[in-house]
């Protein structure tokens, strides 16, 4: 295998629901320590292509490499052990526990009896998870539970970070805090964003993929991205010429 | 943790309750409702093994008297044949530990969905109640034993102690014998629980696909705890078959199979002591029931959990939690201590 330069790579991703082609023949690529916003409209394959990641989703055709080893047979845990990290669109937690044994249970898998507890701790100031530390994660508000997510993938330091619409269902002030939580995080990690909020994407992000029905449409720097006439097409929906 | 509360004035006070129990009752009760209780120390082991799998694991399955009537018929077969008990007591927890260990790996490996789970442990249960009530033949015989169809294995040898057949377990004995096993189980459970595996166990019952993407091999943890609920069913098995000296098929009959399923439902699910007081309260309102003939004792059985699931849905032991601490908190019993919390919290913020 020839060395890339590259942390992921995909090459002719393919993932198939019976006749339907969620995504399609997708090449993607990111370099260490990129931080990568994706974008497209509803059921562009966005969340799909992050299940093929993961391996949540088995792709159909193509290859998926992370820092150059294949890994699209590897199962979800093993993929979660070479260190990628997701927050799932629809928060995935454990519901009936306390936040607190939420992250517990995410450090105490990649630390030892002494240090999950202290990781926990770290964690909880780090996305500010303090005053609900007690609280049964069910009970939280959407916003809230998309933090108990991103702290619980936090614990085992993933080296890339996939975040499927960090801050849907977050208010102003909330969506400001997550952003500069992302910022922080992509000092030491790589990520993928899914989002739709295009003042969230000019905050964070460098370079924009676009999706469209399964496939990478446009690839750019956020203002190219933003100023592009099918871009704007795909997303209010107008028929192109 | 749901249910089950870790405060050590819970473990104290339980562990004083079984001291209590094994040494109290056999002063001030008669023989027969010692023998009694014994039975019902063997059905509460097998009602802790669904507890577990179910309540904890997440994992419903209705074969929990597979392993327990493995468990028993192992243990029969083998002690008649060896005459002293104490192989034959660790084969017969270590055999269902490992069918149970390979069921699950067919089970957790290949995917199934839990509909297909609760179908398959049943049928595998009913599947032993077809094959061992077909052994009535001569042929059927393994060494001494003849497995003797639905009339089953009468005379089994009981527990003696290691090394010396002379001496054996008289029936009050089995009552201590039953009851350390059911304490063991019991606190090994509450141990096991608050361990990293136990704790993991409960994150993949309330969300297998996060335990996955934490990097947990989820397929892994539910094939152990299968083997664990399996063992600790066959345990019960074993101090059943002592019980009675005697096992026959309807061990794995859909009766039996049911009945483990409202005690934990009855007695709460999530909890391990719910399930303990439910299959004591339901044995003996079965045995009660039993001395009349005006209705079937399976019907009431049956209704019972039907209003159960009705009204009580969490179970008997978490609602009358729940009231004990709606009640304390409405008569002010319980703000002192949230006060004093409070204050603490302050206390340290300001320090």
């Amino acid at each position: 295998m020839a060395d890339t330069n590259f942390l992921l790579e995909t090459r002719g991703l393919t993932k198939r629901f019976g006749g339907v082609i969620a995504v399609n023949d997708v090449n993607f690529n990111l370099i260490p320590g990129e931080l990568r916003c994706l974008i497209g409209p509803n059921g562009a394959g966005k969340s799909t292509f992050f299940k093929c990641l993961t391996h949540q989703h088995k792709p159909s055709s193509g290859k998926i490499f992370f820092k150059d080893r294949d890994i699209t047979r590897l199962h979800t845990h093993q993929i979660a052990h070479l260190g990628i990290g997701i927050k799932t669109q629809v928060p995935s937690v454990f519901d009936g526990i306390p936040v607190r044994e939420n992250i517990w249970l995410a450090a105490r898998r990649y630390h030892g009896r002494g240090s999950a507890n202290k990781v926990t701790a770290d964690v909880i100031d780090r996305v500010g998870l303090g005053n609900i530390r007690d609280s049964m994660v069910g009970r939280l508000a959407h916003g809230e539970r998309q933090w108990v997510e991103i702290g619980m993938v936090l614990t085992s330091d993933p080296t890339l970070l996939l975040l499927d619409e960090p801050t849907a269902g977050m208010t102003h002030e909330e969506t400001e805090k997550t952003a500069r939580l992302i910022k922080e995080i992509s000092e030491s990690a790589s990520l993928i964003v899914v989002e739709h909020d295009m003042q969230f994407i000019k905050a964070i992000a460098n370079k924009v993929t676009v999706f469209h029905q399964g496939s990478i449409l446009v690839e750019d720097k956020v203002e190219a991205v933003m100023a592009n006439p099918l871009v704007r097409d795909i997303y209010l929906g107008k028929e192109k010429d | 943790m749901r249910g089950l509360s870790l405060n050590t004035a819970g473990l104290l006070a339980a562990a004083i309750i079984s001291v209590l129990a094994l040494v109290v009752i056999p002063q001030v009760a008669p023989f027969y409702i010692l023998l009694q209780i014994t039975l019902y120390f063997s059905f509460a082991i097998l009602a802790l093994s669904l507890a577990f799998i179910w309540g904890f694991g997440g994992v419903f399955s209705f074969g929990q008297a597979a392993f327990f009537g493995l468990g028993g018929y192992t243990y029969a077969i083998l002690s008649i044949n060896m005459g002293s008990s104490t192989v034959p007591l660790i084969v017969a927890i270590v055999l269902p530990t490992v069918f149970a260990l390979l069921l699950g790996y067919l089970m957790f490996y290949g995917r199934l969905s839990s509909v297909y789970l609760a179908v398959i442990t049943l049928v595998v249960t009913l599947i032993f109640h077809k094959f061992l009530g077909h052994t009535a033949g001569f042929e059927y015989r393994i060494g001494n034993a003849h497995l003797g169809g639905y009339n089953g294995i009468p005379a089994i040898p009981p527990i003696n102690v290691p090394g010396d057949v002379t001496k054996f377990a008289f029936p009050e004995d089995m009552f201590y014998i039953a009851g350390v096993a059911l304490v063991i189980v019991y606190f090994g459970l509450r141990w096991l629980l608050s361990s990293h595996f136990g704790r993991t166990l409960i994150g993949i019952r309330e969300n297998e696909e996060r335990a996955e993407l934490l990097g947990y091999d989820v397929r892994l943890y539910k094939m152990i705890a299968f083997g664990i609920a399996g063992a600790i069913a066959a345990l019960g098995g074993v101090m059943f078959t002592n019980w009675n000296s005697f096992i026959d098929p309807h061990v794995f009959d859909l009766g039996m199979s049911a009945q483990i399923i409202i005690w934990v439902v009855v007695g709460g699910l999530s909890t391990l002591i719910g399930p303990i007081i439910g299959a004591f309260a339901l044995g003996i309102l079965a045995l009660e029931l039993g001395t009349q003939q005006t209705i079937d004792v399976n019907l009431i059985l049956g209704a019972i959990l039907i209003i159960v699931v009705l009204f009580v849905p969490e179970g008997f032991v978490p609602t009358i939690k729940r009231m004990c601490i709606w009640l304390a908190e409405s008569r002010g019993w319980l703000r002192s201590r949230l006060d004093s919390s409070d204050l603490e919290e302050k206390q340290g913020r300001d320090g």
